[in-house]
């Protein structure tokens, strides 16, 4: 394992000291491992907060700020946080309107945001919570735990986050969230492995022709292991189960987000973007958005992830909105 | 013995966590399989929080170092397992209330309490392969047992609660991260219905050695 780091252990706690000192004008880091927005809480502002294991950066510490998230809780790598982290964020960004919390679909993030909820609500704060569900790669079943939160999240953070700045109400800002999840597939594929820094070996062994299709965020099994193939055949691979799933058909407008996971470079991704946007076209597709770029990770892992939102005018106009924060920057 | 005191609560605790630690990389090799691999370690981390604090928490009455223990391992072991031993020891918590022993009646109706809480929060059935397989019957047996003493029902109980156990590794798993394995997390012992079974085996062990 070779990684920039001094102890495995400190890991988390030094990024989020770095993060502290690199953005102090728009976060601050409280105990026990919670990034707060720097003017919080604000009265009268539904709060918006999310959290999991760390490891998948810039998500979500890298998305708290002006018209995304209030706060952000940051686990061990790969791990939920516990209740007491969103807890302590709930209490942080609360300005009497209200806090909503964005949770990804993992067994562990949903219980310990489940008690964080209870536990804030026992204290006289109104909480509710949306599940981010958008991984076409799991089957939706009452047979697992259904599909893994993933690409989706990030849009949500941006479109619900600056229905809240503008001051929407708690109802409001949450129809929205359950609307954008409603309306979102994702799609990933990994190239590579990826090692968790406690665990100090790649978490699976995957041969240099080979390639796993629908892989997790946290190295978990895909839908299948191929020989590796051509960028267009990969991109046709994740974004034809997308497509068939919604399904997304002619006439529909979307936002298109081709992320990478990590150890993936920019042109790579642009070579991904290429085939998405022809793939939309052959479809009678608008892609009336995008975001291409690494913004939910999964630690040094090569490889990407393909999404698509279905807009709808109100979604359009509030991922235009301004955002100020340390991953996402534009109007502000 | 005919009840259950907060110097036997301090045994099943120590012994809880003494034997998770041992078993630490046991389970953790289950999880791997199946999961994902921090079984054996948030849990002996979560144990070793308590025994840290064992003394300011036997200090309260029954059901006030059962929401000690309950809340330090929510605090403390993360992933799903933290909420839902938490919530085991919470809900025994609220059923012990402020008495300074249990009858067997009351250690069964505290025992089908916690079981009812993990049941709520974690939304697992039997046959989903996972610790309320384990817990399930063990405290079926328990109840079951309950007219023969303490120690006679407690004994019934980790043994039913490892056939529980046994009987669903060939499985596929319905909940948690192992669900999305679908066939591939048949024919592996499921790690949390491991650690319920150590949970009963615990308890047998320290009520036996009063």
């Amino acid at each position: 394992m070779k990684k920039l780091m001094n102890a495995a252990d400190d890991m988390v706690d030094e990024a989020l000291a770095g993060m502290a000192a690199a953005h102090p004008d728009l976060i601050r880091v409280i105990e026990p491992n919670v990034i707060v927005r720097a003017d919080a809480p604000r009265q009268g502002k539904v709060g918006i907060i999310s959290g999991g294991g760390s490891g998948h950066e810039p998500m979500h510490g890298g998305f708290v700020g002006t018209g995304m998230l209030d706060a952000a809780c940051a686990g061990a790598v790969f791990t939920s946080p516990v209740p007491d982290q969103m807890l302590a964020a709930t209490k942080a960004v609360d300005g009497g309107a209200g806090v909503l919390h964005i949770v990804k679909n993992y067994t562990g993030d949903i219980m310990n945001f489940e008690l964080a909820a209870e536990l804030a609500q026992a204290e006289g704060i109104e909480v509710t919570s949306v599940i981010l569900a958008d991984d076409v790669a799991v089957k939706d079943s009452l047979y697992t735990a259904g599909r893994r939160g993933v690409g989706g999240t990030v849009l949500a953070e941006k479109i619900v986050g600056a229905a809240a700045e503008e001051g929407q109400d708690l109802a409001a800002v949450t129809a929205l969230c359950q609307r954008v999840q409603d309306n979102v597939r994702s799609m990933g594929m990994a190239l590579t492995s990826c090692t968790v820094p406690a665990a100090g070996k790649p978490t699976f062994e995957i041969g240099d022709d080979e390639m796993e299709i629908g892989v997790g965020i946290h190295g978990e099994p895909g839908r299948e292991r191929r020989k590796l193939a051509s960028a267009d055949e990969i991109t046709e691979a994740l974004l034809t189960p997308i497509l068939d799933d919604m399904p997304f058909s002619s006439g529909d407008k979307v936002l298109a987000f081709v992320n990478g996971m990590g150890g993936t470079p920019l042109i790579e991704l642009y070579v991904i973007y290429n085939k998405v946007a022809q793939m939309c076209a052959d479809r009678g597709v608008t892609i009336e958005r995008n975001l291409v770029g690494s913004y939910i990770t999964s630690l040094e892992m090569a490889g990407c992830s393909i999404t698509l939102l279905k807009l709808d005018d109100e979604m359009t106009r509030l991922w235009d909105a301004p955002v100020h924060t340390a991953a996402l920057r534009r109007g502000a | 013995m005919s009840t259950f005191d907060s110097p036997a609560f301090r045994r099943f605790v120590e012994t809880f966590a003494d034997r998770l630690h041992e078993r630490r990389d046991e389970l953790t090799q289950l999880d791997s399989a199946i999961g994902d691999a921090d079984h054996g370690i948030n849990m002996d981390r979560g144990f070793s929080a308590v025994r840290g604090k064992l003394d300011e928490l036997a200090a309260a009455d029954l059901g006030g170092f059962s929401k000690g223990v309950g809340m330090t391992l929510i605090s403390t072991v993360g992933g799903a397992s933290g909420p839902l031993y938490g919530t085991f020891f919470l809900r025994l918590a609220t059923s012990f209330g402020d008495r300074a022993s249990a009858t067997p009646d009351e250690l069964g109706e505290a025992l089908r309490a916690g079981l009812d809480g993990v049941r709520q929060r974690g939304k697992a059935e039997l046959d989903d392969k996972t610790m309320v397989d384990a817990m399930s019957p063990g405290v079926d047996a328990y109840e079951a047992a309950s007219a023969d003493g303490m120690g006679a029902a407690l004994a019934a109980a980790a043994t039913a609660a490892a056939a529980g156990r046994d009987r669903i590794t060939p499985l596929v798993a319905r909940k948690g991260r192992a669900s999305y394995l679908g066939e591939r997390a048949a024919n592996h012992q499921d790690p949390g219905a491991t650690s319920t079974t150590i949970l009963f085996e615990s308890l047998r062990d320290a009520v036996a050695e009063s």
